[in-house]
């Protein structure tokens, strides 16, 4: 049976530019510029609007018991999908028929309030959720349980470690009984005990006939957990059908598209009147036929840019963020005198070094060790493949980095330990 | 088996039944924020009675003592003053908290759906909380003032009712505005402030009664019949309100709430894009 059927639905949001060189960020300068806007006519202040489509012409039917992984590049569409079918942004165009009753979880413990205590929370996120008191009543045991805060019940959840607060959201949430579940990325928190729990908690839910939307980046969760896949990009629907098929395609495309840009001249190029990005490369230097970066490749990051100033005493400063935006690490270049022309510079990351997920390149140009010439802010954006030898469990590896740090374990003597 | 359809700008069908379905909700956003109000305060809801009588006594210094305000009625102006201040802390508080319902519950807007117009209609609790404990300090002031309600009494709850829809509606739609335009975050408190010296609040109406602009004043100014209604009920043989004056204020309330709901029920499902 089906119960999601989705026609050509289509979602626009409408982006404004501020043209011409008023934007500044000091104090002063916003001071300045809001007064300007506020004597000049609407039409004189070059606004211009850009309709941007998050959701493009998307349609499909998803059947009862069916476990969908939604997966794409970030800014695909997923998430707005996720908000359509939940009710909480209605579309451009199109039509969605839905039978049975939907909880989304678009975000663990939402409408927690720090100064309630966990008691009233749970009553609190469960009517948000949708569940009667009756519901919350009957689970509540059972929740306090899963998250284990028995102790902390009656503390407000502001005193609550990140931990707890999180896990007492999940717990929550587990507990709703919906015909249609849809989920966003919740498994992306907590520590890998507890994200083992959740994955566990997912699957029950799917074998007793649930359907289930699941968007998440661990393309290894989407593998255990997920029958079908949906691949987005650019809001539209790329391609829906059986998980590891979806996920071949998915892969291929990602790298092809994110390995490398390159401007042909500096007028089109990022930048500004001083500095102007040429080209950034990522160069995986895979062994046998390896297709995808993966933890065990090691890759080369290679710039080149132009540089529009004379004599000009610069350095380059390079962060590689996890996509949520936290900062892996800062590696800067030494600083030397350069004059006008295309500057290159390249690093080696070595290989078993960064966990499988998605990251971004941002590099700063600086002058005299001191001034930021320019921020080239998410130059590129690449993901790292998850490759697991020797072990059976397919939840997220926790952590930034998965170093092969020596680590023996043996037995010392043999006794009888009654 | 539930079957919902999403379109754009399609009306939602079940949209009072979800909000009848969503009760509790309503009911648990309430008590939240009457809670979260009290919460880590020593003396707790102590603070709705402080409130009130504060407030009466500064009002009662500075306009009785102070600046000596002509009282043309035959009531004493602190009992004038006590009834006028806790109808308006409901009305300004509900008008206040009504405003700023979406906004404040912006991580709710984005994340959950339920019909949205359970926000500015549970943010009500608090005011209306607020104006029982007060209501329940002034009742003993009345009648150590010699002034004993009689059993006009009974009719509170209709103006209370009627000032609920006037803050309600003005409310729901500096609600719906404010998501797109914080502006309306400023002007709120304004409006509040003026409008405790436009409306008879701190002064007999019978001061302006006599002026020559006063027949207008009552069309435009609909909170100062629904004023003079509760002070009808509460202070004995009072004189200066007749109940064709409330006709006015009625058919107000009534077209307001009509159009701010509509109004509301226009702009709620683009509260996510703006918020």
């Amino acid at each position: 049976m089906t119960v999601i059927e989705a026609e050509n639905v289509s979602k626009k949001y409408i982006i404004d530019h501020i043209k011409g060189n008023a934007k500044g960020n000091t104090l002063s300068e916003i001071v300045t510029d809001n007064f300007k806007n506020l004597f000049t006519k609407k039409d004189d202040n070059e606004v211009s609007h850009e309709d941007f489509w998050a959701l493009k012409d998307v349609s499909f039917k998803i059947d009862q018991g069916d476990r969908i992984g939604i997966i794409g590049s970030n800014g695909a569409g997923k998430s707005t999908l996720l908000k359509v079918l939940s009710r909480i942004t209605e579309p451009t165009h199109g039509k969605i028929t839905i039978r049975g009753r939907v909880a989304s979880l678009l975000e663990v413990g939402t409408g927690f309030h720090p100064e309630l205590s966990g008691r009233e929370n749970i009553f609190l996120n469960g009517a948000i959720l949708g569940m009667k008191r009756q519901e919350i009543k009957q689970h509540f045991d059972a929740i306090v349980d899963f998250a284990g805060v028995e102790k902390f019940l009656d503390t407000p959840v502001k005193r609550y470690s990140s931990g707890m607060y999180v896990r007492l959201g999940f717990a929550i949430s587990a507990h709703l009984e919906p015909e249609i579940l849809i989920v966003d990325e919740v498994l992306a928190v907590g520590d890998a005990e507890f994200q083992r729990k959740c994955l566990g908690k997912m699957k029950d839910a799917s074998t007793s006939g649930r359907t289930i939307l699941f968007v998440s980046h661990n393309l290894t969760a989407v593998q255990g957990l997920c029958n079908k896949a949906m691949f987005m990009q650019k809001g539209q629907l790329v391609e829906m059908g059986e998980t590891n098929h979806v996920l071949a395609t998915y892969l291929s495309h990602v790298q092809k598209t994110a390995l490398e840009s390159w401007w042909l001249t500096p007028e089109e190029a990022p930048g500004n009147d001083k500095v102007r990005l040429k080209s950034i490369k990522l160069l995986p230097d895979f062994v046998d036929n390896q297709k995808h970066i993966d933890v065990r490749t090691p890759f080369k990051i290679q710039l080149e840019f132009w540089n529009m100033m004379d004599n000009a005493n610069l350095n380059i400063s390079l962060h590689l963020n996890s996509l949520t935006g936290e900062c892996i690490f800062n590696i800067g270049t030494e600083s030397k005198s350069f004059e006008k022309g295309i500057i290159y510079a390249e690093c080696e990351i070595p290989a078993d070094f960064l966990n499988d997920g998605s990251y971004s390149i941002s590099f700063m140009v600086v002058k005299d060790t001191s001034t930021a010439i320019h921020n080239f802010e998410e130059a590129l954006i690449f993901e790292i493949e998850d490759y697991r030898e020797g072990t059976s469990w397919y939840g997220k590896w926790p952590g930034y980095v998965r170093p092969k740090i020596k680590f023996p374990i043996a037995q010392l003597e043999l006794e009888s330990i009654s | 088996m539930h079957e919902t359809v999403i379109e754009a700008g399609r009306s939602e069908k079940y949209y009072w039944q979800d909000l009848w379905r969503f009760k509790e909700l309503l009911f648990i956003l309430a008590i939240r924020d009457i809670t979260v109000k009290y919460k880590q305060t020593f003396v707790g809801v102590a603070w709705a009675i402080f409130r009130p009588v504060l407030t009466v006594a500064v009002f009662v210094f500075a306009f009785d003592k102070v600046a000596k305000i002509e009282n043309k009625s035959d009531i004493p102006l602190q009992i004038i003053i006590f009834t006028g201040v806790i109808f308006w802390n409901f009305f300004a508080m509900s008008f206040q908290q009504v405003s700023n319902s979406i906004t404040g519950n912006a991580n709710l807007v984005s994340k959950v759906y339920f019909p949205r117009l359970l926000m500015p209609i549970s943010s009500v609790a608090v005011p209306l909380l607020d104006f029982f404990v007060g209501f329940l300090v002034m009742i003993p002031f009345l009648i150590y003032k010699g002034y004993t309600p009689t059993l006009n009494i009974l009719f509170v709850p209709f103006f209370l009712i009627l000032s609920f829809f006037a803050s309600f509606s003005l409310g729901v739609i500096f609600a719906s505005l404010n998501v797109q335009f914080r502006d309306f975050q400023q002007i709120a408190p304004l409006i509040v402030q003026y409008g405790f010296f436009v409306c008879p609040i701190a002064y007999p109406i019978a001061t302006i009664q006599e002026l020559s602009w006063y027949p207008i004043y009552q069309w435009i100014n609909p909170l100062a019949g629904i004023i003079e209604g509760f002070r009808w009920c509460l202070i004995p043989n009072y004189q200066y309100f007749q109940w064709d004056t409330i006709i006015p204020s009625v058919v107000f309330v009534t077209i307001t709430t009509i159009l701010s709901v509509i109004f509301f029920r226009k702009k709620e499902n683009s509260f996510v894009d703006y918020i």
